[in-house]
């Protein structure tokens, strides 16, 4: 088997840790001056796919990809630093019009096939939008078989095991490459970026495309009407004893 | 008992760190503890006459915890042992005043009755200062914990003494400000209390100390005056600057009651590096490199060595960030306004570090979650020392050229005595060093199986006199307290003391505030 090239699409979203906040035409998040980092399970496959480079499974090439607003360049490069050969930016300004989930799986349908990648793994959602859908779309648009939540990968010859979280336990599939699998929490603990791959990382290729370059036309079919807050949690009550919690229960309507 | 200071862990009733803290009633009288101090028979004994002008003064609610005419041991217990579970006293009386001008009548009266005082704030010290040592009343600050008013141009704000540390910074993150102080228990000390032990902490380096950052106070002299200085000015040249005598003076001269403080603006971008270094020259080589090329937007050095980082991965089984061990590490922060110009500074610092081999190895946050995990390399550090039974610690500054050399020479003493070893047999487990590296403060650490006499007559006077012989200080930024007492001399001269001495006698002519103290 030849080595394998291995896509790794990765996105640049709010941090985890800090708490968004809706703006105030309720529209959007605000995004502006708030700390960004990469999606915390797009971590987790550029992990994943060092980790096969490692693991002496043969690898060609690791790509790391993303479309979004120029400082997406940032987490590329920490992409490079963690491991990746080289990275692909799609400049999306943040005045144009967003890419949807399928808009990015088509998107991806087409790097995969410029890069001849064979191995696309790729988080199981982004943590902005939650959508969890691209992986799965992208198998489908490629009609390559694909594994979900993964949280073990291993490959011999061309053949892919991949161990899946599923509700209650695991799952274990197998299938030829090519293919798409999505990362789950489980699969691994990401590295920290080292200060002399930071620095290698800067001289690493950074190709700048647009989505014109991939011929690709994806306007959104959704629109936003309103992004609220979730309802802030009601204090609690104390009561002084049994018969207390009963009758507070019970002027609730819970009992 | 050796006066070492043991935070942040507390012991619990066998003297070890694995249960939960100790019942206050277990724990030693200071009275026992230090025989040699002796009740002073100047002071009167508390009567029912008295109790009855403070219950008139202050209601017989919660505000009087009266353990004279009732037992109320169980609520007073709290206010007179300390938090390290070290100091307890023989108070039977706590006042919680809720204004300047209760604890003004409360202190004009203890001092026309001569009624001794210990004033209290969160009760987080860590040398015995804020709690009596025989039957002193304790007057609490709790009550006032009202933020008086916050400029968002000037960034001034003006609070009660009252007001707990983390509230107060709550407050201001909302205004996108930030309290100059950032410490441990910042959930329970209160911003009075701080003042008046000049507490240091972690954002000593960036923003200064509190001398610099206080503004104003409001305080009560014993004899009832109020000294009203709260002023919101950043210049003001008119005569002495009494405030800083109220500043560290840790409740000996007099009550504060109020502050003002200068707040900066809250920073937006934040950054934090790690790095693994061949010795401590290199460390000081990238601190030099640091002030040079960050500047600004430095906002914490901290310095940790080897045997601190392999006994966090022993010890507490945690994965540290880089492979491999190196004989010291430093954890820099930077906070500045803008991240790309951070990014940008922090680039350039780092890939002259790597390249003049100043650092042998480092890793830089990518988010949040690396941010605090990368500071718990530095944080987890006291905790983790106390995991196998006690530590000795000394807060320490020094040249910072001479920093480590005192835990090598500790170590070597603690060795040579054969005190030292990985068995049983050895009461220490080590002797490592850590610290506010920015701001040249040690924390000069021996971690023990437990507590044993040897070893203190090993560490004591050893250490004090070391410190001495570098003009340095014995507590940089834990105060003196009861626990550092005996050991002023070694850091202030005999004029010093005597200047000092001259202040207390004249503020506090009856002697009633905080006694049998550091002065």
């Amino acid at each position: 088997m030849s080595g394998l090239r291995i896509l790794v699409p990765v996105k640049r979203v709010i941090d985890y840790a800090v708490k968004p906040r809706v703006n105030r035409a309720q529209t959007a998040v605000e995004t502006a001056s708030v700390k960004h980092s990469m999606n915390p399970f797009d971590e987790l496959s550029i992990e994943e796919a060092v980790r096969l480079r490692e693991r002496k499974v043969p690898v060609a090439e690791i790509v790391a990809f993303s479309a979004g607003p120029p400082k997406s360049q940032d987490i590329l490069r920490t992409a490079m630093a963690i491991g990746a050969d080289r990275g692909i930016h799609v400049v999306v300004e943040e005045k144009d019009p967003q890419l949807e989930p399928l808009g990015v799986a088509k998107l991806l349908k087409k790097v995969v096939e410029s890069e001849k990648s064979d191995l696309v793994i790729l988080g199981k959602q982004s943590i902005d939008d939650d959508a969890g859908q691209t992986g799965q779309m992208l198998a489908g648009l490629l009609n390559w078989p694909q594994a979900t939540q993964a949280s073990k990968v291993e490959i011999a010859n061309n053949t892919v095991t991949v161990t899946k979280e599923v509700d209650g336990g695991v799952e274990t599939v197998k299938a030829k490459l090519p293919m798409v699998i999505t990362t789950d929490l489980r699969l691994n603990e990401p590295r920290y970026a080292s200060l002399p791959n930071i620095m290698k990382a800067k001289k690493k290729k950074l190709d700048k495309k647009t989505l014109a370059d991939y011929d690709l036309d994806a306007p959104p079919r959704l629109k936003i009407i309103k992004v609220t807050e979730p309802p802030p949690r009601k204090g609690g009550v104390k009561v002084d004893d049994v018969d207390g919690m009963i009758s507070k229960l019970k002027e609730l309507g819970a009992l | 008992m050796a006066s070492a200071t043991s935070e942040p862990h507390q012991p619990d009733a066998e003297g070890d760190l694995n249960g939960a803290p100790a019942p206050a009633k277990t724990i030693k009288f200071t009275s026992e503890t230090y025989p040699e101090i002796k009740r002073n028979s100047k002071f009167a004994k508390l009567s029912q006459e008295h109790m009855q002008y403070f219950q008139e003064l202050l209601g017989s609610g919660s505000a009087v915890l009266d353990g004279l005419s009732k037992d109320a041991s169980e609520d007073i217990e709290p206010y007179n042992s300390d938090w390290m579970r070290k100091y307890r006293g023989h108070a039977k009386l706590v006042l919680k005043p809720g204004s300047t001008e209760e604890v003004s009548k409360i202190l004009k009266y203890c001092n026309d009755n001569m009624l001794a005082v210990v004033p209290q704030g969160g009760n987080t010290g860590l040398v015995g200062g804020s709690v009596p040592v025989f039957d002193e009343i304790v007057i609490n600050l709790q009550r006032m914990d009202k933020i008086r008013s916050f400029d968002e141009v000037s960034g001034i704000l003006v609070a009660d003494a009252g007001v707990i540390l983390e509230v107060a910074d709550n407050f201001l993150a909302e205004k996108k400000h930030i309290f100059p102080l950032d410490l441990g228990a910042k959930g329970s000390c209160q911003i009075g209390g701080n003042v008046a032990t000049n507490a240091g902490g972690l954002r000593l380096l960036r923003y200064g100390s509190l001398h610099g950052n206080v503004l104003g106070i409001e305080a009560v002299l014993p004899d009832g005056t109020v000294v009203d200085d709260l002023l919101t000015l950043r210049k003001n040249n008119t005569g002495y600057d009494l405030k800083h005598l109220f500043i560290g003076g840790e409740g000996t001269i007099g009550i504060i009651t109020g502050i003002s403080i200068l707040c900066p603006q809250r920073s937006a971008a934040v950054n934090v590096a790690y790095f693994g270094l061949e010795s401590y020259e290199h460390a000081q080589k990238a601190f030099r490199a640091a002030k040079n090329q960050l500047s600004e937007i430095l906002s914490a050095f901290e310095m940790m060595d080897g045997r601190t980082q392999k006994l966090l991965r022993t010890g507490a089984g945690k994965k540290l960030p880089l492979e491999g061990d190196h004989p010291f590490y430093c954890l820099i922060e930077t906070s500045g306004s803008n991240t790309d110009h951070d990014s940008e500074k922090l680039q350039n610092f780092l890939e002259h570090v790597m390249e003049a081999e100043i650092v042998s190895d480092g890793v830089l946050a990518q988010d949040q979650t690396q941010i605090a995990d990368l500071w718990s390399c530095r944080e987890g550090v006291p905790e983790i020392l106390g995991h196998w039974g006690g530590v000795y610690k000394y807060d320490l500054s020094l040249p910072i050229a001479d920093l480590y050399d005192i835990v090598n020479d500790v170590r070597d003493r603690l060795t040579n005595a054969g005190l030292v070893g990985d068995d049983d047999s050895h009461p220490c487990i080590d002797v490592v060093g850590y610290g506010h590296m920015g701001d040249a403060n040690l924390h000069l650490n021996i971690p023990v199986r437990r507590y044993d006499k040897e070893v203190e007559k090993q560490l004591e006077p050893f250490v004090y006199e070391w410190v001495q012989k570098k003009s340095g200080s014995i507590s940089a930024e834990h105060g003196l307290g009861i626990a550092k007492k005996p050991y002023i001399g070694y850091s202030r001269s005999d004029t010093m003391i005597k200047l000092m001495r001259q202040i207390k006698d004249l503020y506090d002519p009856k002697g009633i505030m905080n006694p049998y103290k550091y002065i």
